[in-house]
């Protein structure tokens, strides 16, 4: 039996996070009421006229420069022209010959190893209304008609599902760090069309390209991409023809089909925009924005390494969403010298875990850096012992303020003097006077359990290191 | 250059329905019209750059403030068909 | 006062005298109007009440000490220029219905400065055409002769002025639409330099060609109405940060030193030897007065009429897709699917002219043609603008022929549209190199038919080309 290769490139249109539209001042705000974003212009007036969001442009050269690639000097826009009714004009304005960004390109990690996948272009245009479908009409709302969209056309160097959702996620992860776009599938800022081909091993020419239009979640490309794979490679297997044709993925059957409409063989007319002048951009200006570059992620990973001791394990999980790692130097900041592995613990582990308990992000809770600062401190100070610094943790969580305050208030801080704990120590000893004998006969993790006992005598509040100290006196004492 | 131009499928790309009379009568004036302007043909163009715009401008932009809009009764009271506050399309459309 | 003959110019000095007020005025206009439109045909809406209201506003600023040249001047629109509020038809069945949502940028100026809305007036559909009889709704004819044309496409524009129905009136021009009927009718009409004027809310034909420009009695008052319209406009990309000179103070030049241009392409054989003799007994007089006269070559003039209906047509293919029916305008009824709803509500909307130009503007951009033409074009038109730029290094004006003839019969030229095109061969390069240019009238056939006098100047070039027009109209005509 031979063996196929598959061959993908992916199309992503990413909604710009400018404040408003490509051509025309209506706002961007998400949720607003049908039609109530609109103008004469992007509602394609007669005698209306288009002019350039600098921001756009800058957001998209920013992201360009990102990802590596060329930025060209010279940059036009171009009429691309068919009928739809989400089109207000009947005619898309985007960039057919001179893009913003030529080249680029993301790096993936799966398992085999890392692989480059090249950008072939980065291009502005701008966006189509949303048709609503109702039982027996449609209605067009022309609020999203004219957003700013980049759209990242990849090189066909996908060769899998898996590889398209890396490529995806790196990606969103470098443009979120970029501060373009909120990147958030839900409210449909980052949309990919794909395009796929198979093609018998050894073959040098690729196969019949198909593309899949319609896919709104990551985890509905994948899907798509795993159906149309076995749809192309069960047809030619069969001796079959693949049809060179556009698709829809229709996930509530979990498959592509056939586009309907006659929209599918577009001679688009492409000709230069006559309302819009190029875009020149010099040296001096591309230079001024690519000093302002926020840092890649990667770059990010490695300078948390270097400056606050932790390890790279521990620095890929806090970069991977660019809040949590903003979070963790402003609390590492503050917490001075060593403890950077402190805090990125108390991070990893308690704040991720209340953060995916509670489905939120950082940004939507009340911790502040500051708060777990000050926690971390607390404890490395020993004003308060681990337990009870984890106990206020879920209140400064949900509830903001500082934990320095509520200590105080509630007299939580541990108990650190000797002669009060050598009293606790001596009750639990009493009380369990089988520990001490495991405890000589070799049993060493009964002096833990001791410990324990006399953390619950103390409510919780007796400084653990100290108990042990003393709790092991004790015992040596009495062998 | 042929002169037979398809205006049964250039009407089509511009959506516009054509009566058979209009085709016709279509097809021999854009015949001879088509004709002349290939005069241009004549001409050596070389190394000439194409003029695009009207004038030689760059970098004309907006800065990204909001201009609020006006109220979308004056947009939709336009609209050949209505359904609340959305154009109304009929029951034909398909998802792009 | 005698409303066919006031121009602008006085109208404003007899409102400051107060020897009448704006609504007087706008009353006469409104008059005129209803007495000569019946036959005139030049308007295809007027707002009695708003104008009259406009009137008495101006009227109430004026009393508290405003003042300005337009102030409480009646002023005529082509039909395709929106007013917030008014129809905009373009002369189309397919916006019948359609009712402005916003003012453009020029109809904004004009209410800035006082300026009252007289009506709204006849066109060819969208601009195309040279006769004014591709209109849907009327046929306007000549006030020299009722049974010519005006010209086209700003037909209504100029008959309204030339026929003693309105003070003046805007155009637009995309090959020759301002100057053919301003000759056609026997008046005044400027097209500024590409840029120099907004194109917001005009409704589009050729986006790289198009301008808005005034329709006038005199050149003085052309050049009264290009100040209060010319500037840089922040919602048309395409407008230039060129600084508008005082267009007035600039008329008083003289012609004395001035370089005339005659562009030997444009002095042939197969133009109306009556049309030809005007026009050289023009130039004559301009000579005689002091101007200097040299013979320039612009060599690719032949090929302009060709880039003209490759360039314009393609650039209203697509500006006139948006007319489908779906946000405003006509719409078929009981459509099957998308593709009908926009083939038949556009079939259904746009007339023969306009049909013939999106086929031909459509068929040059299509897949396969682009280079051979669109592409080959743009490049013929770059030839075309070096020929002027070179030309207009030896003067500083050229002056032509408007039009091969004078205005000809309602319904002669309907059935060969190349055998119309090629009457725009004397005006469309000007909008192909992007130059300003005039038409000023020069005399009148023996049959009384009048004869324009074309005046061009360079890209924002309008003071030389005005003051050349003024001294010639009021020094030197006969």
């Amino acid at each position: 039996m031979s063996r196929y290769l598959v061959t993908i490139g992916l199309e992503t249109h990413v909604q710009l996070k400018t404040a408003t539209k490509m051509f025309c001042g209506c706002s961007l705000r998400f949720g607003a009421e049908p039609n109530t974003n609109v103008c004469p212009v992007c509602l394609g007036y007669p005698g209306a006229l288009p002019v350039m969001n600098r921001e756009a442009v800058r957001l998209t050269v920013v992201s360009g420069l990102m990802l590596g690639c060329g930025i060209n000097r010279h940059s036009t826009f171009d009429r691309k022209n068919y009928f739809y009714p989400d089109m207000s004009k009947d005619y898309q304005i985007s960039q057919n010959t001179h893009p913003l960004c030529v080249g680029g390109g993301v790096t993936i990690r799966m398992p085999e190893g890392e692989r480059r996948v090249r950008i072939n272009h980065i291009h502005l245009e701008e966006d189509a209304a949303k048709i609503n479908h109702y039982a027996r009409h449609s209605g067009v709302d022309f609020n999203r008609c004219g957003t700013p969209l980049m759209e990242i056309v990849s090189e066909p160097d996908l060769s899998s599902p898996d590889e398209a959702m890396a490529y995806l996620q790196a990606l969103k992860q470098i443009l979120l760090y970029a501060g373009v776009s909120e990147c958030n599938l839900e409210e449909g800022n980052m949309r990919s069309d794909v395009n796929i081909s198979v093609r018998p091993e050894g073959q040098e020419t690729l196969g019949t390209k198909v593309e899949i239009k319609n896919m709104n979640t990551f985890k509905g490309i994948y899907a798509a991409l795993e159906y149309e794979i076995a749809r192309q490679l069960a047809a030619v297997s069969r001796g079959g023809v693949i049809v060179q044709e556009t698709r829809r993925w229709e996930p509530d059957l979990g498959e592509t089909q056939p586009m309907r409409s006659k929209e599918n063989a577009h001679d688009y007319r492409y000709f230069p925009e006559p309302d819009l002048v190029p875009v020149s951009l010099d040296e001096a200006l591309v230079a001024e924005w690519r000093a302002a570059l926020p840092e890649l992620p990667a770059a990010r990973r490695e300078r948390m390494v270097a400056e606050y001791g932790i390890p790279e394990y521990d620095a890929g999980v806090l970069a991977d969403a660019k809040e949590n790692a903003d979070f963790f130097e402003a609390a590492a900041r503050q917490c001075g010298k060593g403890l950077g592995k402190t805090v990125s613990n108390w991070f990893m582990t308690e704040v991720m875990r209340l953060l995916s308990e509670g489905g939120r992000t950082i940004a939507e809770c009340a911790l502040t850096p500051e708060a777990l600062a000050e926690l971390v401190a607390l404890v490395d100070s020993r004003v308060i012992n681990g337990p009870t610094a984890k106990e206020l943790l879920p209140e400064l969580f949900a509830s903001g303020g500082m934990p320095g305050a509520l200590v105080k208030a509630r007299g939580l801080g541990q108990v650190s003097d000797v002669s009060a704990l050598e009293g606790l120590v001596e009750q639990a000893l009493a009380a369990n006077p089988k520990s001490a004998e495991d405890y000589r006969a070799g049993k060493k993790a009964a002096a833990g359990f001791l410990v324990g006992q006399v953390m619950k005598l103390s409510k919780g509040k007796a400084d653990p290191q100290l108990v042990g100290r003393l709790v092991a006196e004790k015992l040596a004492g009495q062998a | 250059m042929s002169h037979t131009i398809d205006v049964a499928y250039v009407a089509e790309l511009a959506r516009l329905e054509l009566s058979p009379d209009e085709k016709s009568l279509f097809q021999k004036q854009l015949e001879t019209i088509v004709q002349y302007v290939e005069k241009i043909g004549g001409l050596d163009v070389e190394g000439i750059e194409p003029t695009m715009h009207g004038q030689a401008l760059v970098n004309v932009f907006r800065e990204d403030v909001v201009v609020p809009s006006a109220e979308r009764e004056r947009f939709l009271a336009n609209a050949p068909e209505r359904s609340g506050c959305e154009f109304k399309l009929p029951k034909i459309v398909e998802d792009a | 006062m005698d409303i066919a003959s006031l121009t602008v110019c006085e109208a404003a000095e007899g409102l400051r005298k107060r020897a009448f007020s704006s609504v007087e005025l706008t009353r006469s206009v409104l008059d005129a109007i209803g007495a000569k439109d019946g036959e005139l045909n030049a308007y295809l809406s007027v707002d009695a009440e708003g104008a009259l209201r406009q009137a008495a506003e101006a009227d109430a600023a004026r009393a508290a000490g405003a003042d300005g040249a337009l102030l409480g001047v009646p002023v005529a629109v082509k039909d395709l220029i929106n007013v917030d509020g008014q129809p905009c038809t373009c002369a189309s069945k397919i916006l019948e219905g359609y009712t402005s949502a916003y003012d453009a940028t020029v109809s904004a100026r004009l209410r800035a400065a006082g300026a009252v809305f007289a009506g709204r007036t006849n066109m060819d559909e969208f601009a195309m055409g040279s006769s004014t009889e591709g209109s849907a709704f009327k046929v306007t004819r000549n006030p020299h002769d009722v049974t010519r044309v005006p010209g086209g496409s700003s037909g209504g524009s100029a008959a309204a002025v030339a026929g003693g129905e309105a003070l003046a009136a805007l155009g637009t021009d995309t090959g020759g639409s301002i100057r053919q009927p301003a000759a056609f009718c026997g008046c005044v009409g400027l097209k500024p330099s590409y840029g120099r004027v907004s194109r917001y809310g005009v409704t589009a034909y050729a986006s790289s060609l198009d301008q808005v420009g005034p329709m006038t009695r005199t050149v003085e008052d052309a050049a009264v109405l290009l100040q209060a319209l010319a500037g840089r406009d922040p919602r048309d990309g395409t407008t230039l940060d060129v600084p508008v000179p005082d267009y007035r103070a600039a008329l008083k030049g003289g012609l004395k030193g001035l370089r005339i241009g005659l562009p030997k392409e444009y002095y042939i054989e197969g133009t109306d030897p009556e049309v030809m003799a005007c026009v050289r007994r023009a130039v004559d007089a301009c000579a005689a007065a002091g101007a200097e006269v040299v013979e320039v070559s612009l060599p690719h003039t032949e090929y302009a009429i060709a880039v003209y209906y490759i360039v314009a047509t393609a650039e209203a293919s697509a500006n006139l897709a948006r007319f489908d029916g779906v946000r405003y305008g006509h719409r078929t009824a009981s459509p099957e699917s998308v593709f009908e709803l926009y083939a038949k509500s556009r079939a259904e909307g746009f007339g023969t002219e306009v049909k013939r130009r999106i086929i031909l503007g459509t068929y040059v951009l299509s897949s396969g043609y682009y280079d051979a033409y669109y592409g080959r074009a743009q490049k013929v038109r770059t030839l075309i603008r070096r020929d002027y730029a070179e030309a207009f290094k030896r003067c500083d004006v050229m002056m032509t022929p408007v039009a091969p003839t004078a205005a000809y019969r309602i319904g002669e030229a309907c059935d060969d549209p190349l055998k119309m095109y090629l009457g725009d061969i004397f005006t469309v390069p000007a909008n192909l190199a992007g130059l300003c240019g005039l038409s000023v009238p020069c005399g009148r056939t023996a049959a009384g038919l009048p004869v324009g006098l074309q005046v061009l100047g360079p890209a924002f070039g309008e003071e030389t080309v005005l003051r050349a027009a003024y001294a010639y109209e009021r020094e030197v005509r006969s």
